[in-house]
């Protein structure tokens, strides 16, 4: 019989010990895990990213379901553990699950410190400590209210960024003078501060909270001079505490944390404990390097090879996209101490040593971050800088007589040096990725070994070791080329066909030196679409250039017939359209009808050589093309409004009609779909479109950027407006505003994601001399893409797409 | 090579496009790149039997529309990191008609 490991809590620490402790032998335990969050392991370092929009939760999982599978790992997730029974060996969970255990490994973590102060409990006031945490804070945000967060912390800057990119308007209460002041000295503080401040974040510094107001639901924080910040949404972001509350009521020895020794021992010889739960000699731990190195003592330990804890310094980074800022150490000022500092105002440049006998013992800096690892591996091993005393400051560039090769220091590591310390990478594996799986890219070195995959500190390392294993063919140009055939991306080459005036595919090939002479499958598509979009009624489509689904205009299916969808204009149709439709599935024995999700048609099965004829007739009863193949206009999704509805505010129906009437037959970089709900019950599912608007009493709410695919997304509000007329001008002018600025196959959603939603405003909201030429620019193109594409087959165009070049008899015996 | 039989005119063929060609027990189609190469080539993908002629032709090359394999039209093997191979016939221009081998045809249609 194998022992059986039970393990209180699922978070990294205990999931890297797992790791440690399968490598080298998958089959001593029989491992059991409750997990109080109902999901896998993350890596919780990378929630704030999360919190911005900038990742998805899928990014961030550890290891997913598989590999507690592949493990043979029983996972109960969503499961709290209420007690443990020593007597029996036994974990007790509220969901009235037991386990028994020969080892039990307690990894409860940390909980957030809720600062004691009246009204703490009100709705609305959110601690950031797990993915629920971040959930609550992204649907609060979709209201643009104000947040107070409490807390000028890591924590609470990075909680604090990430709802100001979620689109609320924040404050940071801090408690202390200066912001992050166990991390950065007062310098470095006021830089920060400074940075906060110009991304639109307010900041109270030395302000202390007296209590949180409000009835049921929180309404503000006052601070103790009196101030009141109204406030929809409070978030406490203090601190943390060790979560030693289930070990301190088995009677297990518990501190400010659980009490362990240098082997994760607790005082119960068959219980451990590791993360941020436990304490070793009276230090208690926050930050996920020593949370690592315990997981590798503990699985030392449960293998029989024990090993000792030895706390090390730790270094801090700030995960803020646009502040750059590393810390670690110690650096208060001391008798026997010296610091070194360097200052550059221009280009926003702070970096100060503190050494102790020549040894650094502290290191800040903000601005340019780059020479963090190699000041913290001279910390850490105690290095004597009297060598290079006078240069230390400048970095390890600018060491000794010839410059140092920072890449010859990364070749002189041995194979199993560790390269990322979050995810515990070495080197040889991250070269031998790179061979043997042919990775090119800093995301497919991340994809493939999750190396600075977290918190992103060894880039630049990881960065070196593709260039010292790919030579001159890592180009780590930030821009991702189209595709192989260029060097130049989407942004680039759009600006220069409109600069140089490029239009057609060999011109825009011949002046940006395509390396191919004639495209391939992922650039001549988008360059069509490029042309087509920038140049209209001069540009000629080339549809050897179109996917098949374009260039046939209807959409193939797998086993190589085709389907049909006929228009219907705002989802509305006729007994004619409907006979019609009928008729020609008869005619043509069309052996599959669905009603699709944007109320129309769907005709499966047709051959290839029927379409121009089962087009014909369609045609013949009114309808054109469905477009249900394009990037391009696609369907305009409605509700009855109020014609019908005894809810409608608006007329919808008419509303969707006359936008799809007008935009239909335009191309755009990816599909758009469109919806317009009579009332805020929203029936049409405005709310996941890429333009959606909802009709209310005072008129009509234009949302865009959601999604219901691969991604789901709600909708944002971009505007409201009070006519018919003044939405229509908007919903067109953000059309072409995106179909002169999204790259080929990127979404509305990915688009304003990228330029920013406040852009796409300023464009078609608030200027709106700027709008009606967005809008002019769309009409004009409509001119010569409203021409029905089918009614052109059935006249003749292409008919070489829909024949075979030669038919065949069957073949006759040979003689 | 004995015998030769004509299918048609190099310009029934888009340059960078393809026809399909019936043959009983066969899935044949004609290539013709922008240089006006000619290759004749199994239609049907190795992956999930994707249409081939539906695809996008670029150099001497096709991209499956199904899933994005692409082909050498010249060997038939497949490109990049997928494995796999299509047929290729033998296919000549003759005074601009195009012209395939018929006894490979009828070989491989009886097959």
């Amino acid at each position: 019989m194998k022992e059986k490991l039970v393990i209180i809590g699922n978070g990294m620490a205990p999931g890297r010990m797992l790791e440690r402790l399968f490598e080298t032998d998958p089959d001593r335990y029989q491992v059991v895990i409750f997990n109080a969050e109902p999901r896998v392991n993350y890596d919780r370092i990378m929630l704030s990213p999360v919190l911005s929009g900038e990742k998805q939760f899928e990014d961030i999982i550890i290891h997913g379901d598989a590999w507690y599978i592949e493990h043979g790992i029983t996972l109960y997730k969503g499961c709290k553990v209420e007690r443990i029974d020593r007597e029996t060996r036994t974990v007790h969970s509220v969901n009235g699950i037991s386990e028994t255990y020969d080892r039990l490994v307690i990894a409860t973590g940390s909980v957030p410190f809720i600062i004691p102060v009246p009204g703490k409990d009100l709705a609305g006031v959110v601690t950031y400590r797990d993915l629920d945490d971040v959930h609550a804070m992204m649907l609060a945000a979709k209201s643009r209210g104000r947040a107070v967060v409490i807390g000028g912390g890591l924590l609470g800057l990075e909680a604090a960024a990430g709802l100001n990119d979620q689109g609320m308007d924040v404050t940071v209460v801090h408690i202390m003078p200066t912001l992050m002041e166990r991390q950065l000295d007062a310098a470095a503080g006021y830089l920060l501060a400074e940075a906060v401040k110009a991304r639109g974040i307010k900041l109270m510094t030395s302000a202390n909270t007296r209590q949180i107001v409000g009835e049921t639901r929180v309404t503000g924080v006052e601070l103790a001079d009196g101030t009141i910040l109204p406030a929809d949404m409070v978030v406490m972001a203090v601190g943390i505490r060790p979560n030693a509350a289930l070990a301190r009521d088995a009677g297990l020895a518990v501190n400010r944390g659980i009490v362990v020794d240098a082997q994760m021992r607790t005082s119960d010889p068959a219980i451990y404990a590791l993360g941020e739960c436990v304490e070793v000699e009276g230090q208690v731990f926050g930050l996920v390097a020593p949370l690592y190195d315990m997981a590798g003592i503990l699985a030392a330990g449960l293998l029989g090879e024990p090993a000792e804890f030895v706390p090390v310094a730790t270094a801090t980074r700030l995960k803020v996209t646009g502040i750059n800022l590393y810390s670690a150490g110690d650096f208060a000022e001391g008798e026997d101490r010296e610091e070194i500092v360097l200052r550059d105002a221009t280009a926003g440049v702070y970096k100060r040593l503190v050494l102790e006998h020549d040894r650094i013992v502290g290191a800040v800096l903000y601005g340019d971050t780059g020479d963090g690892a190699w000041y913290f591996d001279m910390l850490r091993k105690g290095t004597d800088t009297r060598p290079f005393r006078d240069t230390v400051i400048f970095g390890q560039a600018y060491q000794g007589g010839t410059p140092l090769d920072p890449m010859a220091a990364v070749a002189a590591l041995p194979d199993d040096a560790e390269i990322c310390g979050c995810n515990g990478v070495c080197k040889g594996k991250i070269t031998g990725a790179i061979a043997g799986k042919a990775l090119s890219s800093l995301d497919a070195v991340r994809a493939h070994t999750k190396a600075s995959a977290s918190c992103g500190s060894c880039t630049h390392l990881v960065e070196q070791l593709l260039h010292l294993t790919l030579g001159d063919r890592y180009n780590p140009a930030a821009v991702q080329p189209i595709c192989p055939c260029t060097g130049y991306g989407h942004d680039d080459v759009r600006r220069l066909i409109i600069a140089k005036a490029l239009k057609s595919i060999p011109a825009i090939m011949q002046e940006l030196e395509w390396r191919t002479s004639c495209g391939c499958a992922k650039c001549r598509p988008a360059l069509n679409y490029y042309l087509l979009a920038d140049w209209p009624g001069e540009y000629v489509d080339d549809s050897q250039s179109r996917f098949i689904n374009e260039r046939v205009h209807a959409n193939i299916q797998k086993d190589g017939t085709y389907s049909v969808v006929p228009r219907m204009w705002g989802g509305v149709t006729s007994p004619r359209e409907l006979r019609a439709i009928a008729d020609v599935a008869d005619r043509f024995a069309i052996p599959a009808i669905k009603v699709t999700g944007g109320q129309r048609i769907d005709l499966l099965g047709v051959k290839k050589q029927d379409l121009p004829a089962v087009w014909a007739d369609l045609n013949a009863a009114g309808m054109v093309s469905g477009a249900a193949y394009a990037k391009g206009l696609r369907t305009v999704k409605t509700c009855v409004g109020s014609d019908w509805c005894r809810f409608g505010t608006q007329d919808s129906t008419g509303f969707g009609i006359r936008l799809e009437r007008f935009m239909w037959g335009s191309w755009t970089p990816a599909k758009v779909k469109l919806a317009v709900s009579g009332c805020p019950r929203n029936c049409a599912e405005a709310t996941c479109k890429d333009i959606g608007v909802i009709c209310v009493e005072s008129g009509y709410d234009i949302h865009f950027a959601g999604a219901a695919g691969l991604e789901i997304r709600g909708t944002e509000l971009l505007c409201h407006a009070g006519s018919e007329d003044e939405a229509f001008e908007i919903v067109v002018a953000l059309t072409q505003l995106y179909r002169e600025q999204g790259r080929y196959l990127e979404r509305i959603y990915k688009w304003a994601k990228r330029v920013g939603t406040g852009s796409i405003r300023a464009a078609v909201v608030e200027d709106r001399e700027r709008r009606r030429h967005y809008f002019d620019r769309f009409a004009f193109s409509q001119r010569f893409a409203q021409i029905d594409p089918w009614q052109e087959r059935v006249n003749g165009r292409d008919a070489h797409e829909f024949a075979a070049l030669a038919e065949f008899g069957p073949p006759v015996a040979a003689q | 090579m004995s015998e030769w039989i004509e299918i048609g005119d190099l310009e029934d063929v888009p340059r960078r496009g393809a026809r399909c060609v019936g043959v009983p027990g066969l899935r044949l189609a004609v290539f013709r790149t922008q240089q006006d190469q000619v290759f004749a080539i199994e239609n049907r993908c190795p992956h999930r039997g994707g249409p081939l002629s539906e695809g996008i032709v670029h150099g001497a090359s096709v991209t499956c529309p199904l899933h994005n394999w692409a082909f050498d039209l010249e060997t038939g093997r497949a490109q990049g990191a997928d494995a796999g191979e299509v047929r290729t016939f033998a296919v000549r221009i003759v005074a601009g008609r195009i012209q395939l081998a018929l006894g490979e045809l009828m070989r491989v249609a009886a097959e």
